[in-house]
C-alpha cells in the first residue's frame, strides 16, 4: 500500500473545478459499466435479427427498414418452417437436394455429453468437496486447491486433444474391448469423460465454498451425540449446504451445456440423432464452430443457421444462470 | 450409579462395522478429490509423450517449428505467426479489460447508489459470465466483423475475448475494492479530498495487487480461448505474422487445425504447441500467485 498520500491529493484550491472532474469521471465510470449492459442486449439482438434471418428470406432488421418503415408491410417468405426446425430429427444443412434443419438432432447431442459429463463430475465433485472440508488436512488442502486451480484453467482445446490422443485410444478403447465393443476416433463417450473433467473442479470449489459456510456447531453437536465422521458428512454437513452444492450443479451443466472446442474435437461432426455414448454426435456448439469453419458465406442459409442455432444455446443457458440465481437466493441457509 | 456400568455398556456396542465403513467413506472421498490430479497428471504425461515422440523419433525441428509459419508439410510447419497473433490477442484485451473492467468496479463499489439499477447490473454481470464463449464470437461476428464491416481481423478477435473476459476482470476488481478498509477513504476524504482523488490516490493504489491478479487469470483465460476466434474467422492456417488489423490466427485455433488433420505428424506438432501454450500458461499463472503473495498486503 503506498503511504505517498501528498500525489493526487494536493488540494490546488478550486475546490469547484475538482467537483466538476469528480462527476465528470463518475459519468464516464457509469458509461463504462453500462457497456457491460449492452454487450448482453446486443449479443440477444444479434442472434434474434440473424435467427429471424435463417426462419425468413430477411433479416430482422432489413425486414423492418425495407417494409415496415416504408409501411408496405410485405408478406414474409418462411424459408425454415418452425415446425421442422423444432421436430424434425435430421441435421444436414449443406445437403445439396434436400437440407435439412431439425434442432432435436443436435439438442439431442448436447444433452448426451451433458447428462453423461454430469454423471462423472457431481458424484465426484461432491465427494471431493467434502473430502476438502471435512477430511483433508490443511497441508492437504494447500495443494490440492491450487491444482484444482490448474486443472480448471486448462484451455478447452487442451482437453479435446487429450479425448482424441489419448482418453479414446488409450482409456476407452481397451476397456470397451472387454465387453467385445468398438469405437471409433470420435466419439460421445470419451467427449463425456473430458468435459465431466473439467468441470469437477467448478463443482468442487463451489461445493466445498458452500460446506465451510456450514457453522461447526452444527457439527460439533453431532459429534458430542456420538455421530461418526461419516455421519456428520452425510447427515448434518451436506444437508446443511445443499443449496451451494446444488447451485455448483447447475453451473457445471450449464457450463458443459456451452462447452465448445472439446466436444467438437471429441465427439465429432456428424449430427446423429441418438443416445448411443459410442457413436459420433455433434453438439449445438460443435455444428457452430464446424460451420463457421467452412466460411459461410454472409446471408446464406448456412451463415444465419449459426445464429439460430447461438440463440436457442444462449436461451438454454440463460435460464440455467436463472435457475442458478433463484437457487441461490431462494434456498441459501444463513448462519449468523 | 458406578463407572464399571459404563464400560460394560460400551463393550456391548460393536463397533467393527462402523470403523470399516468410516475407513471405505474416507478412502472413497479421496480417491474423488484425487481423481481430478489424476487426470491432470494423465493429460500432462500424454503431451509430454507426444512432444517427445514428435521431436524424438519424427525428427520435428524445434528451432524450425518456434521460426517458421504453417505449412503443407509438417517438417516445415511452424508456430510462430500464431505464437504473434496470441500476443497481440492478449495484448489488446488487456488493454480493453483493463480499462473496461476497472472502471465499472470502481463504479459498482465506490460510486453507485444501492438500488435497483444497480442489482440489475450486477445481475447482469453473473449471467454475462455464464454466457458461452461462442456466443461471444457470435456477437464480434454480427456487430464487428459484418456490421461495422470491419472484415475478420485480429482487432474483432480482441473485442470478442475483452468482452468474455471483462466480467471476470470486474469481479476480481470488485473484491480487491471491497477489501479496502473504509478508515482509509473516510481518513483521505476528511482531509477534504473528493471523491476521484480518494479513489485514484488511497483505494486504486491499495486494491492494486489484487486488481492485477484478476487480469492475469482474465488473460490467462483469453489466450486460451478458441471458439470465439472461430467464429470471427480466425485463418486455421496461419502463415504470416499478423497485426491488429490483418487476418490472423492464433495458437490455439492452430492446435484445433493441426489436431483435425488427417496425417498424423500434425498431431505431434498440435501436442508441441499445447506445450507452448501450458509453459506460457504456468508463467502467467506463477505471475498471478506472485502478485498475489508479494504485494498483496493485509490490512
Amino acid at each position: 500500500m503506498s503511504t505517498d498520500t501528498d500525489h493526487g491529493l494536493e488540494i490546488t484550491g478550486d475546490v469547484a473545478d475538482d467537483q466538476r472532474r469528480d462527476r465528470r469521471i463518475r459519468r464516464f465510470l457509469f458509461g463504462c459499466t453500462s457497456i457491460t449492459v449492452l454487450t448482453t442486449i446486443a449479443i440477444f439482438a444479434v442472434l434474434f435479427d440473424n435467427t429471424w434471418g435463417f426462419f425468413f428470406d430477411a433479416t430482422f432488421s432489413q425486414w423492418v427498414r425495407t417494409s415496415v418503415l416504408n409501411l408496405g408491410v410485405e408478406g414474409l417468405t418462411q424459408r425454415v418452417s418452425f415446425i421442422e426446425f423444432f421436430t424434425d430429427t435430421e441435421w444436414r444443412p449443406s445437403h445439396a437436394d434436400d437440407p435439412r434443419y431439425g434442432i432435436p438432432t443436435l439438442l439431442a447431442g448436447t444433452l448426451l455429453i451433458t447428462v453423461g459429463a454430469a454423471f462423472l463430475a457431481i458424484p465426484v465433485g461432491t465427494a471431493g468437496a467434502l473430502y476438502l472440508s471435512e477430511y483433508a488436512s490443511v497441508r492437504t488442502r494447500k495443494y490440492l486447491k491450487p491444482t484444482l486451480e490448474i486443472l480448471a484453467g486448462v484451455p478447452t482445446i487442451v482437453y479435446g486433444f487429450f479425448a482424441v490422443s489419448f482418453v479414446t485410444p488409450v482409456l476407452l478403447r481397451p476397456l470397451l474391448e472387454i465387453f467385445g465393443l468398438s469405437i471409433g476416433r470420435n466419439n460421445a463417450l470419451s467427449a463425456m469423460v473430458v468435459v465431466g473433467v473439467m468441470t469437477i473442479p467448478m463443482v468442487m470449489s463451489i461445493s466445498e465454498d458452500a460446506m465451510n459456510a456450514v457453522p461447526d456447531e452444527l457439527r460439533n453437536g453431532a459429534y458430542a451425540l456420538g455421530a461418526s465422521k461419516y455421519s456428520v458428512s452425510m447427515n448434518v454437513v451436506l444437508p446443511a449446504s445443499i443449496s451451494g452444492v446444488f447451485a455448483s450443479y447447475i453451473l457445471a451443466v450449464s457450463r458443459a451445456i456451452g462447452e465448445t472446442m472439446a466436444v467438437t474435437l471429441a465427439a465429432g461432426a456428424t449430427a446423429n440423432f441418438t443416445g448411443n455414448p459410442l457413436a459420433e454426435v455433434q453438439t449445438m456448439t460443435a455444428y457452430m464452430v464446424t460451420s463457421a469453419r467452412s466460411t459461410a458465406l454472409v446471408g446464406s442459409i448456412t451463415y444465419q443457421s449459426l445464429f439460430a442455432v447461438g440463440l436457442a444455446l444462449f436461451l438454454i443457458t440463460l435460464v440455467a444462470n436463472l435457475v442458478n440465481d433463484y437457487v441461490k437466493r431462494r434456498y441459501r441457509e444463513v448462519y449468523q | 450409579m458406578s463407572l464399571d456400568t459404563g464400560s460394560d455398556l460400551l463393550s456391548d456396542v460393536d463397533l467393527t462395522w462402523v470403523k470399516r465403513k468410516e475407513l471405505l467413506f474416507h478412502v472413497l472421498l479421496f480417491s474423488a478429490a484425487m481423481f481430478g490430479v489424476a487426470m491432470l497428471a494423465l493429460l500432462i504425461f500424454d503431451i509430454l509423450i507426444e512432444t517427445a515422440y514428435g521431436v524424438l523419433i519424427l525428427g520435428i525441428d524445434v528451432g524450425t517449428f518456434l521460426t517458421s509459419g504453417a505449412s503443407r508439410t509438417w517438417e516445415q510447419a511452424g508456430l510462430l505467426p500464431a505464437i504473434i497473433g496470441s500476443i497481440w490477442l492478449v495484448f489488446l484485451t488487456l488493454i480493453l479489460s483493463f480499462v473496461l473492467g476497472v472502471s465499472t468496479a470502481t463504479y459498482l463499489e465506490e460510486y453507485a447508489p444501492r438500488n435497483r439499477t444497480t442489482r440489475l447490473i450486477e445481475a447482469n454481470l453473473t449471467n454475462l459470465a455464464g454466457v458461452p464463449s461462442v456466443a461471444y464470437g457470435l456477437l464480434a461476428l454480427g456487430v464487428f466483423v459484418n456490421g461495422f464491416r470491419m472484415g475478420e481481423i485480429l482487432l474483432a478477435g480482441a473485442l470478442a475475448l475483452s468482452l468474455l473476459v471483462v466480467p471476470i476482470v470486474i469481479v476480481a476488481s470488485q473484491e480487491a475494492l471491497r477489501a479496502v478498509p473504509d478508515g482509509m477513504r473516510n481518513g483521505s476524504l476528511a482531509t477534504g479530498a473528493t471523491r476521484w482523488q480518494t479513489i485514484r490516490g488511497v483505494v486504486i493504489p491499495s486494491a492494486l495487487p489484487g486488481i492485477v491478479t484478476g487480469t492475469i487469470l482474465a488473460l490467462a483465460r483469453a489466450i486460451g480461448e478458441t471458439a470465439p476466434l472461430i467464429m470471427v474467422g480466425a485463418v486455421l492456417e496461419a502463415r504470416s505474422t499478423p497485426d491488429p488489423t490483418s487476418l490472423f490466427g492464433s495458437m490455439p485455433t492452430m492446435i484445433y487445425y493441426w489436431a483435425f488433420r488427417p496425417v498424423t505428424e500434425f498431431h505431434n506438432l498440435a501436442a508441441l504447441a499445447i506445450l507452448v501454450l501450458l509453459i506460457i500458461l504456468v508463467g502467467m499463472y506463477g505471475l498471478a500467485f506472485f502478485v498475489r503473495n508479494h504485494y498483496e498486503t493485509r490490512v
